[in-house]
């Protein structure tokens, strides 16, 4: 599916985001990638969603060459992955049937996309992929009345509209209490596997990594540091992954010490109570 | 932090110096200005509790009541009124048929800076997006340099008197600063739904009507409102160099020394703007 060969991202203010990351993912894989913040995981998966282009190194989606796409490609090629975001990235003005049905725009025409915006094309099927995260009857609030974790599953289930081969999520439940983000991952899990979808995550909580993926990836720095089976993954990797970073290296203590159940991703952030 | 609290004094000194020095030029200069400029202006508050200041007064005060409320005067007074109406509605519409493509073109993100531009040339960038980008907002801030009362003055000596100078006065005034706005709030929207729309393979016009539009929509729409609520104030005013509505009416009256009907006037004008200002604020509230 994706090979990245000595990928590289320098911004434009110098600062090294990636710096040398060279990756084999097949199709229908799922890949946890863990790492202390500022490691260059963002960077990585918007690279890998192809909305950032690669300062250096080759990125090939399915064998061929992204950066020698023409763009009628490149958007196919794009509506075939489909990214979850941190923050929800959805607009708050528009109804939540819209920001669902937006997971169709890789597909459709312009009149197609403007007649829906008036009347919603398909809303049986937004309904649907609703319901499969557990909130069809907010089909029609608007969008910012929700709350953090209710506007991350919207992000789902236009992603579920999407209907892509590759999901890509960013830290997907940073934002959200423990309980919604064991049932996000793995229902992201299940998504996959049963459409045999290739599943890259981004995840600050360890433990969910090493529970749910049968791949984990550590990144530091902009490169890869590890990329082994979970149980391959021993403390002393994890230690060093995360050395100089305090957070993190609590967060190591605490799964030791048996006392955290789910991680740091589980730590609800201003404004999202449970 | 230990290191920037033992630097911060010495640093402030001569910054804090320098600027008591700024604000003694400036006061001192400020003061000479305002003293010479009182005998120019011919500024002379005895002039305020002079006896003929004051029968001027008083019979300007006496002659506003009774206001002139014959059914007559009312009836000749329906069109002016009407008239003003008309002018800021027509105006309105013209400033946005000014003010929406300028703006576009105006707006950094739509002509040459952000996602929508990822694979743009540079020369297209340039030609295409820098360029005119530049253009209109230079002929964007010379149409909203002017007031709409020059722009008046200066339309009725081309096309005559009348409600038309005042409509194209407040249809250039107000484009110039609609234009501005509407880039401004489009500019302003949140960029990451866009990359997220752009990400799921939308194209540019999906990005536009699912990402940007509905996020600027309702600011667009209130701004526009507000800025019809200012045109009826203003056409009103543009009649004093000739520009129809009920400002003609006031001036008219006023040369004529008819203040009882300037009174009328005055009243007939007020409850048009409050009745103009509850109608856009019932819209604005149901829109954003």
């Amino acid at each position: 599916m994706y090979e990245l060969r000595s990928i590289r991202k320098v911004f434009g203010d110098g600062s090294v985001a990636v710096d040398d990351i060279s990756l084999a993912i097949g199709r229908g894989e799922h890949v946890a990638f863990i790492g202390p913040s500022g490691a260059g995981k963002t960077t990585l998966f918007r690279m890998l969603n192809l909305t950032l282009r690669p300062s250096a190194g080759a990125l090939l989606l399915d064998g061929g060459e992204v950066a020698a796409l023409s763009d009628a490609e490149l958007r196919r090629a794009r509506a075939r992955i489909g990214t979850i975001y941190q923050q929800q990235n959805l607009v708050g003005r528009l109804r939540v049937v819209h920001n669902v049905l937006a997971g169709n725009l890789g597909r459709w025409s312009t009149p197609t996309a403007l007649a829906s915006l008036i009347r919603p094309r398909g809303t049986a099927d937004a309904e649907r992929a609703l319901a499969r995260v557990g909130i069809p009857e907010k089909l029609y609030a608007r969008t910012d009345e929700l709350s953090g974790g209710q506007q991350q599953r919207v992000a789902i289930a236009r992603v579920l509209i999407q209907d892509p081969d590759i999901i890509l999520a960013d830290e997907p439940v940073s934002s959200v209490d423990p309980s919604l983000a064991v049932t996000i991952v793995t229902l992201l899990r299940d998504l996959s596997h049963e459409s045999r979808k290739t599943l890259l995550m981004n995840l600050h909580s360890v433990e969910l990594a090493l529970t749910y993926f049968p791949r984990v990836v550590g990144v530091r720095d902009g490169r890869v540091v590890f990329d082994l089976a979970p149980d391959k993954v021993s403390g002393e990797l994890l230690a060093d992954l995360y050395a100089g970073h305090r957070d993190e290296e609590a967060q190591l203590e605490q799964i030791q010490d048996g006392t955290r159940l789910y991680g740091g991703a589980c730590r609800p952030l201003a404004g999202f109570g449970k | 932090m230990a290191r920037g609290s033992t630097a911060a004094p010495a640093d402030r000194s001569p910054a804090s110096a320098s600027k008591s020095a700024f604000l003694w030029v400036f006061g001192a200069v400020f003061a000479v200005s305002v003293a010479l400029s009182l005998r120019t202006a011919q500024v002379d508050p005895r002039l305020l509790v002079e006896g003929s200041t004051l029968a001027n007064v008083a019979r300007f005060v006496r002659g506003l009541f009774p206001p002139q409320l014959s059914r007559e005067f009312l009836g000749l007074m329906l069109r002016p009124a009407l008239e003003t109406v008309q002018i800021s509605v027509v105006g309105t519409a013209i400033a946005i048929l000014i003010g929406v493509p300028l703006g576009l073109v105006a707006t950094a993100s739509l002509t040459w800076r952000g996602v929508l531009h990822e694979r743009a040339s540079r020369v297209a960038r340039w030609g295409l997006g820098f360029v005119p980008y530049v253009v209109s907002r230079g002929a964007l801030s010379v149409f909203r340099s002017i007031p709409e009362y020059v722009w008046a003055f200066m339309f009725v000596r081309a096309v005559g008197l009348g409600p038309f100078p005042g409509v194209l006065a407040i249809g250039v005034a107000y484009g110039g600063m609609l234009g501005k706005v509407y880039s401004e709030i489009l500019e302003g929207v949140n960029p990451r739904p866009l990359e997220t729309l752009q990400a799921a393979g939308a194209s540019r016009l999906g990005v536009v009507l699912y990402g940007l539009v509905p996020q600027a929509l309702p600011n667009v729409i209130a701004y526009t409102l507000y800025r019809w609520e200012c045109a009826i104030r203003a056409s009103a005013l543009l009649g004093f160099v000739g520009a129809g509505g009920l400002g003609q009416q006031i001036e008219l009256s006023m040369r004529m020394f008819q203040f009882d009907e300037v009174l009328t006037l005055l009243a007939i004008l007020f409850v048009l703007v409050a009745t103009v200002d509850f109608i856009s604020g019932r819209i604005r509230a149901w829109v954003v």
